[in-house]
């Protein structure tokens, strides 16, 4: 794939609105597809999965970040870095959890919402954005860490912020794979 | 000449790695291999006049199979790579290497 490079600015910022209001359809089709909320929100999380395990060598490649040394640090990664590069956001961290393996992600602005208003009130479960969960969790898997990956507020369902809750599964010293 | 494969058989190199980069060598060839965060491994063999393939690695990495294996839709991930364009554009890299002599 080739790019000239002076229109490269215009090129991204084409792009994204088409992506926000793909995505929009995407999930109006979901809807159209599925009766329950549950199963457009799960699958919304496998389609993420299926984006995650390849976006993850995309990231890889493109940041050139070395391993993470800790949760936190792998928290931080996501943030300041894999949002900022392929949503244009950063997100703030929090550790929720003494254990150390519990993390928030509370987001801003989501650019994904940018033409939703408010969720229609039959479809009041609905996870607008669960593909980003299962994004998040099918990269971090590709790096060899379990997680459980979930909202825990919504701005489209009336809560104040948006919270994308990370719950690592595993301890690192786990993470030396035996192939 | 230069060997490209991608497989798995390093129980010796389990040292840990700071990039993920390491490279040894025999009196015979010298070996380069490049290990991602996602547990893909590339592997570069070369004679023993070649320094350091790291760049060469990444490249591969990056801008080869990234761009034409991970963002391909029919290649399912971490199967054995079918694309023909991936292989023609990587036999066309190597040759382009430097250190490339045919024999």
């Amino acid at each position: 794939m080739s790019r000239s490079p002076g229109r490269k600015q215009e090129n991204h910022k084409i792009s994204r609105e088409l992506f926000v209001l793909t995505y929009g359809a995407l999930v109006a089709q979901l809807c159209k597809d599925y009766e329950k909320d549950e199963d457009v929100n799960a699958c919304l999380d496998r389609m993420g999965y299926s984006i995650g395990i390849r976006l993850i060598d995309d990231f890889l490649a493109r940041s050139a970040v070395k391993k993470c040394r800790s949760y936190s640090e792998t928290a931080d990664m996501i943030a300041q870095v894999a949002f900022k590069m392929y949503l244009g956001v950063t997100p703030s961290v929090n550790c929720s959890s003494a254990t150390g393996n519990e993390f928030s992600l509370i987001l801003d602005k989501n650019p994904l919402v940018e033409f939703v208003e408010e969720l229609p009130e039959e479809r009041a479960s609905l996870c607008y954005c669960n593909l980003l969960c299962g994004v998040i969790r099918g990269a971090l898997e590709m790096v060899h860490l379990a997680a459980e990956v979930s909202f825990l507020q919504d701005r489209l369902k009336g809560d104040a912020v948006t919270e994308i809750g990370i719950t690592f599964l595993r301890k690192p010293e786990d993470r030396k794979h035996r192939r | 000449g230069i060997l490209l494969k991608f497989r798995e058989f390093f129980g010796l190199l389990n040292a840990p790695r700071r990039d993920g980069f390491v490279s040894f060598h025999t009196s015979k060839y010298r070996l380069h291999y490049l290990e991602t965060p996602s547990g893909l491994r590339l592997v570069l063999n070369t004679d023993l006049g070649v320094g350091s393939a790291r760049e060469a690695l990444q490249h591969i990495y990056s801008n080869l199979f990234v761009e034409l294996v991970v963002k391909n839709p029919l290649c399912p991930p971490r199967a054995p790579v079918q694309s023909l364009l991936f292989r023609q554009r990587l036999d066309a890299f190597v040759r382009s290497l430097p250190y490339f002599g045919p024999r």
